[in-house]
């Protein structure tokens, strides 16, 4: 008796069961509209108003196998395992039960598995019996006085109920069949979209861990009917591409900054905050709120906090707060660039938010800001990011350190190491050391045999060293294009449309190995390398 | 060999039935450098033939005539240009491109040579095929590109570099990988090149037996690299103070074949890495721990192991008694051992030392102040077979026993005895050791001319005889000695106020004097110098400062007779710009120091200073540098010459037994 009337509840709930998966799964700001032509989203994102229009057979089948989630939890790890401990309360079935389906679908079409086959008609059968006991407790019902009180409302519900269960039980039983054809692998594409974040995230690892490759090749589908609709990036569904993104770091470049974007949220399902301009460059984000005093970081104002009294010492205060994780809906929260008509900005056509405060921070200095640091090293490279500085500074005129074949290192020891492995390669010397060796005789040179040896001993030390010069001036000579950093053994003859000089043999007349001297004096070595630059600029 | 025809003459020439083969077994009897080859090839147009095809080794004085003098020798393999101060690259291109030396050179020492660039050195390395071995030591200027342009010489095997400071690690590189077959390199006082250099050498060079890399800013890091090479035998890690006892540690994986190890002056190395060598390096020869660590007990016992050990340098070190007792219990079969300036040497471990060490042959005691003749007794009981004794300045040690020293040595060669308490008791029995060569008796103030009369009547072979601040030694000492010794090579009678021309007259009998020191005394004339000039051709070194009484006379014959005289000391003479402008005549002249001289105005030092072609170091008043024009100065320093300016007070002489006592202050006080 107590099962059939948690069973009854369940089915009462059955039509109230989508609506609330759909707030579950939405910011509680943004209820769904029963409305589809008022609603923002609705045609993204089309849930079924009732049981009968489910037309992506996977949803339905997420209903269905909940009861049986231990049985699948064995096979899918313990990603699952602590929803399956609730498996009658709808609102967590929900939110296990869409990825378990999907989970199902995915090893489906992996591989058909006979024994998740099995499992799903002894659901059905189960299920079947359930639906049997119902309907004989009704007609039991209607013969008795019990039926008296509100007969037409009581049998409305009743025959709804079954109609539900029916329904469900239709749909699971065509979803079972249709594992084993191969039109259902497009399910797959149509439901990944739908998914929050984190499922998906689920998804792309197990898939990437099993099925790279076939995933990969899969076209992303456009969305059936009923399903919601892919948006505009079609390597959104890629779990690979999702999955490298996870890892962009926050100071990376625009382009990629760009890119970590393809966690691909429905928009709506967020929260979007918007920072204005002056809370964005604004040097403190953490303000004391009883001084007034701004900090960099909560930690410093909390250690700050402490002069205000001694509640503020307490260890509470002073720990750090921690997130609540017990939380059930964290709602997810996306931010907003104040410039108008910024991609990034809310307003846009075609708007990506911006994941975190620092990504709001970097992107509007980034982009809408002045490059106020420069380089002092090349005097060139300009940044409104300080981190981007000293990204750069890190390599920046470092490629200082050359080998005879031209690769470039910047770092000695690994010149060294490099050196150290091939055979016949050397270090080259850098041009300023034989040039003062060539210029380094006293100026007197009384003795006539020598001022008449003089001009022949420089051109002489010139040829000598003609080979490796060669090789430094048409390398660092390549440096100055920031497009152009090859090492020679790599010259490709298509590199080289633009760059005459580098087509040059690498022994030439005199005059031409005293051009590339002079070229490369003034591009190596890069410790003057600020100058050079600059020189090459003006 | 074609046997030599002399046409013109119609009488037989005995040497005619000689073929050139025996005469260069001849030849190679006499010393490469010497007068007597010079005689020789000026006897006849045969000889100077034989001598022209049989000379190997050439030291030119200056390279002026060298295309000429190239194209007498043609079989020269090497080249020693160490008198040549300016070797440009003019130089070198006549080297490299003269067809009979560019094959044959083997060997070139530029290492008292500036001037020359990398363009130079290229063209050296790369026409001179056959070149084993350079030396491009004291190249202060030289950086990166000299060392790239050294590394084409790809057949070279002994590479000295000491001193190179601009070179680094990416000149050292070309090294490496450009000369593979390198079995010996010096890159001792090379401050630009660290690990990665000394690493890469090490990956590159396989070959190499030596290697020294003293006062290198190297670390541990090095260390792995260089313990691979297989036939590493001599390594130097002087002054290495980044090398500690995990780089020591590294350094015994490997190095089986090890022989000398030098770890002088390593401050970071403390006692605890003495063991990893004692464990290491089983065929060990040689181990210098100069200026480091005490020696204790544990640490001696550490060394245990090295049955093969021969020399051990502690110079500096701190011993104790313990220390030195070990040291004679563990290797058995020491045979030189230098305990110079050690604190702690004492007559109880030291006697302990030498009576283990039966068969030492050198024994450096200098400046051991607390042994006594406890210690000689023991040291001249044990080991007859010593040839070199140094006990400078052992004060403690009274005159008795160096009876026994005489006594008991007979085969002593080397004998120091600066500053001790010696008399002619003494020295008539260390006239015993009549094999002596090198004697030195400075500061000795006991001992007289009967002494003095013992040695020179017994010791024939002696060649250096030390009288530094010996006052009592006057001219029938020397005398004697001249009679006695005639192969005496130097002579320093400094400060011996006595000594008068008679003395240096009967030196002026010793043919093979090659270095006179009479500094400071007073009673010797230019009789006495022009006495010496005329018979000691091969006068190299002559220093007569503080003799008041030497003139430009003594110019004139120095002027004209020696002319093989590189270095004069004519401070505080009355020499004047004559005797100075004859001096320049002297083509080999290369060092002068003139300071206090009254007689001396600018304008005859700058004609002296011209005239005077291989001039390489002239110290100077400072007053003169104002007053020499400076593109004279330019010029010369163009030639090579450098100049040392001094600002020193005149100084009295002091009495010799006043400075003694001066000196004995000095010491109390500290």
């Amino acid at each position: 008796m107590k099962d059939l009337k948690t069973d009854l509840e369940d089915n009462s709930h059955a039509e109230a069961w989508a609506i609330s998966s759909a707030q579950n799964r939405f910011p509680k700001h943004a209820p769904p509209d029963p409305d589809p032509s008022s609603s923002s989203y609705t045609g993204d994102f089309a849930l079924p108003r009732n049981l009968q229009k489910w037309e992506d057979p996977s949803s339905i089948l997420n209903y269905d196998t909940l009861r049986t989630q231990q049985t699948y939890t064995e096979e899918f790890g313990g990603s699952s395992g602590t929803r399956s401990a609730h498996p009658q309360n709808p609102s967590v079935r929900d939110h296990g039960g869409l990825q378990m389906n999907d989970i199902i679908e995915i090893n489906k079409i992996l591989e058909w598995d006979p024994r998740t086959m099995l499992n799903n008609l002894s659901f059905l059968e189960q299920k079947i019996h359930q639906l049997q006991d119902m309907v004989h407790l009704i007609v039991g019902r209607r013969g008795g006085p019990a039926t008296m009180g509100r007969p037409d409302e009581l049998v409305a519900q009743q025959q709804q109920l079954v109609t539900a269960d029916l329904t469900s039980i239709i749909v699971q039983l065509i979803s079972t069949a249709g594992t084993l054809l191969p039109s259902v692998k497009n399910s797959l594409s149509a439901v990944g979209p739908s998914l929050p974040d984190q499922q998906l995230r689920q998804l792309g690892e197990i898939l990437s861990s099993s099925s790279l490759g076939m995933d990969a090749a899969l076209p992303p589908q456009p969305s059936d009917g009923g399903g919601p609709k892919v948006p505009d990036q079609p390597n959104q569904v890629d779990p690979c591409g999702h999955s490298s993104n996870e890892h962009v770091e926050d100071h990376e470049s625009k382009e990629e900054e760009d890119l970590d974007d393809g966690e691909n949220l429905p928009p709506g399902s967020y929260e979007i905050l918007q920072l204005e301009k002056e809370e964005i460059l604004a040097p403190h984000t953490h303000f004391c709120t009883i001084c007034g005093k701004g900090f960099k970081r909560d930690a410093n104002l909390r250690m700050h906090m402490r002069g205000h009294g001694d509640e503020y010492k307490t260890p509470e205060a002073l720990a750090k707060p921690h997130k609540d994780m017990s939380s059930e809906a964290v709602i997810i929260k996306r931010y907003s660039c104040p410039y108008l008509g910024c991609k990034r900005n809310k307003d846009h056509k075609k708007f990506q938010p911006l994941k975190t405060i620092l990504c709001v921070k970097n992107h509007y200095k980034r982009t809408h800001c002045d490059k106020r640091y420069t380089c002092s090293r090349c005097n060139t490279k300009k940044f409104s990011v300080m981190a981007d500085l000293k990204t750069h500074e890190k390599h920046c005129g470092k490629d200082k350190w050359l080998c005879s074949c031209g690769t470039t290192f910047s770092r000695k020891d690994k010149l060294f190491g490099h050196i150290a492995l091939f055979q016949g390669h050397t270090p080259a010397v850098p041009l300023d050391d034989t040039k003062g060796q060539v210029g380094a005789g006293p100026s007197w040179i009384g003795e006539t045999n020598e001022d008449a040896q003089k001009p022949g001993r420089a051109s002489f030390s010139l040829g000598s060293d003609g080979e490796m010069q060669n090789i430094m001036a048409s390398v660092k000579g390549s440096a100055d294009d920031p497009a152009s950093y090859f090492s020679p053994l790599t010259f490709d003859s298509d590199n080289f449309g633009g760059f005459p000089e580098f087509g040059r043999p690498p022994f030439e007349d005199s005059e031409g190995a005293f051009s590339f001297l002079i070229q490369g004096s003034r591009n190596y070595p890069p410790k003057r390398g600020g100058e050079s630059s600059s020189n090459n600029l003006s | 060999m074609k046997k030599q025809k002399i046409s013109d003459d119609d009488n037989n020439n005995p040497f005619d039935a000689i073929s050139h083969e025996i005469v260069f077994l001849i030849l190679d009897h006499l010393l490469p450098h010497s007068l007597d080859v010079k005689s020789f090839s000026l006897v006849c147009k045969s000889f100077y033939s034989i001598e022209s095809l049989h000379r190997r080794h050439l030291r030119p004085l200056r390279t002026h005539h060298l295309p000429s003098v190239l194209s007498r020798y043609p079989n020269l393999s090497r080249l020693d240009l160490s008198l040549c101060p300016r070797v440009p690259d003019s130089t070198l291109h006549v080297l490299s491109s003269s067809p009979s030396l560019s094959p044959s050179l083997r060997s070139i020492d530029l290492s008292r040579s500036r001037f020359f660039t990398p363009s130079g050195l290229s063209s050296l390395a790369l026409r001179c095929s056959n070149l084993v071995d350079v030396d491009v030591s004291n190249a202060t200027d030289m950086r990166d590109a000299g060392a790239a342009a050294l590394a084409q010489a790809k057949n070279l095997e002994r590479l000295r570099m000491a001193r190179c400071k601009m070179v680094t690690d990416i000149g050292i590189g070309c090294v490496a990988v450009g000369c593979r077959k390198l079995k010996e390199l010096v890159l001792k006082w090379c401050l630009g090149v660290g690990d990665l250099g000394v690493g890469l050498v090490a990956v590159k060079c396989r070959d190499l037996r030596t290697l020294d890399v003293s006062y290198l800013p190297i670390s541990n890091k090095c260390v792995p690299s260089i313990v691979k090479l297989p036939y590493l035998e001599d390594l130097f890690l002087e002054g290495c103070y980044c090398i500690d006892d995990d780089g020591l540690a590294a350094l015994k994986d490997g190095c089986n074949s090890l022989k000398t190890l030098d770890i002088s002056s390593c401050q970071s190395i403390s006692p605890v890495g003495i063991p990893s060598i004692g464990s290491g390096y089983a065929s060990l020869k040689r181990l210098n721990l100069s200026h480091g660590i005490p020696v204790t007990f544990a640490l001696v016992t550490g060394l245990k192991k090295l049955s093969m050990l021969q020399t051990l340098k502690l110079d500096g070190c701190m011993v104790t008694i313990s220390g030195l007792k070990a040291l004679g219990d563990c290797c058995a079969s020491l045979t030189e051992i230098s305990l110079s300036k050690c604190a702690g040497v004492t007559d109880e471990g030291l006697s302990y030392l030498v009576t283990k060490h039966g068969q030492l042959k050198k024994l450096d005691l200098t400046c051991c102040r607390k042994i006594t003749e406890v210690s000689i007794a023991h040291i001249t009981r044990s080991c007859t077979a010593l040839a070199s004794l140094r006990m400078e300045s052992c004060t403690l040690v009274p005159k008795e026993a160096f009876v026994l020293i005489g006594g008991r040595c007979a085969y002593l060669e080397e004998l120091d005895l600066t500053d001790n308490e010696i008399d002619d008791e003494g020295l008539e029995y260390i006239s015993r050791c009549t094999r002596i060569k090198v004697l030195k008796l400075g500061i000795c103030l006991n001992i007289t001319d009967r002494g003095l009369s013992c040695i020179g009547a017994s010791c024939p072979e002696l060649i250096e005889l030390d009288l530094y601040r010996s006052a009592g030694v006057t001219d029938a000492g020397i005398s004697s000695i001249a009679r006695g010794c005639p192969n005496l090579e130097m002579i320093n009678v400094a400060y011996c106020n006595d000594i008068t021309d008679t003395s240096l007259t009967s030196l002026s009998k010793c043919l093979s004097l090659n270095t006179l020191e009479c500094r400071g005394c007073p009673l010797v004339t230019s009789v006495g110098i022009s006495a010496i000039a005329g018979s000691c051709r091969q006068l190299t070194k002559l220093d007569i400062k503080k003799c008041g009484n030497m003139d430009d006379s003594a110019m004139i014959p120095l002027a004209h007779y020696s002319q093989n005289l590189r270095q004069i000391n004519l401070s505080y003479t009355s020499v004047t710009d004559v005797g100075l402008l004859s001096l320049a005549s002297v083509s080999c002249l290369q060092s002068m120091t003139i300071l206090h001289l009254k007689g001396l105005t600018a304008s005859g030092l700058a004609a002296a200073l011209l005239a005077c072609g291989g001039l390489t170091k002239v110290k100077l008043q400072m007053s003169f540098r104002s007053m020499l024009p400076h593109p004279l100065l330019n010029h010369l320093e163009g030639r090579g010459c450098t100049f040392h300016w001094r600002n020193k007070v005149f100084q009295v002489e002091l009495d010799p037994k006043c400075w003694k006592i001066q000196l004995e202050d000095n010491n109390t006080l500290q």
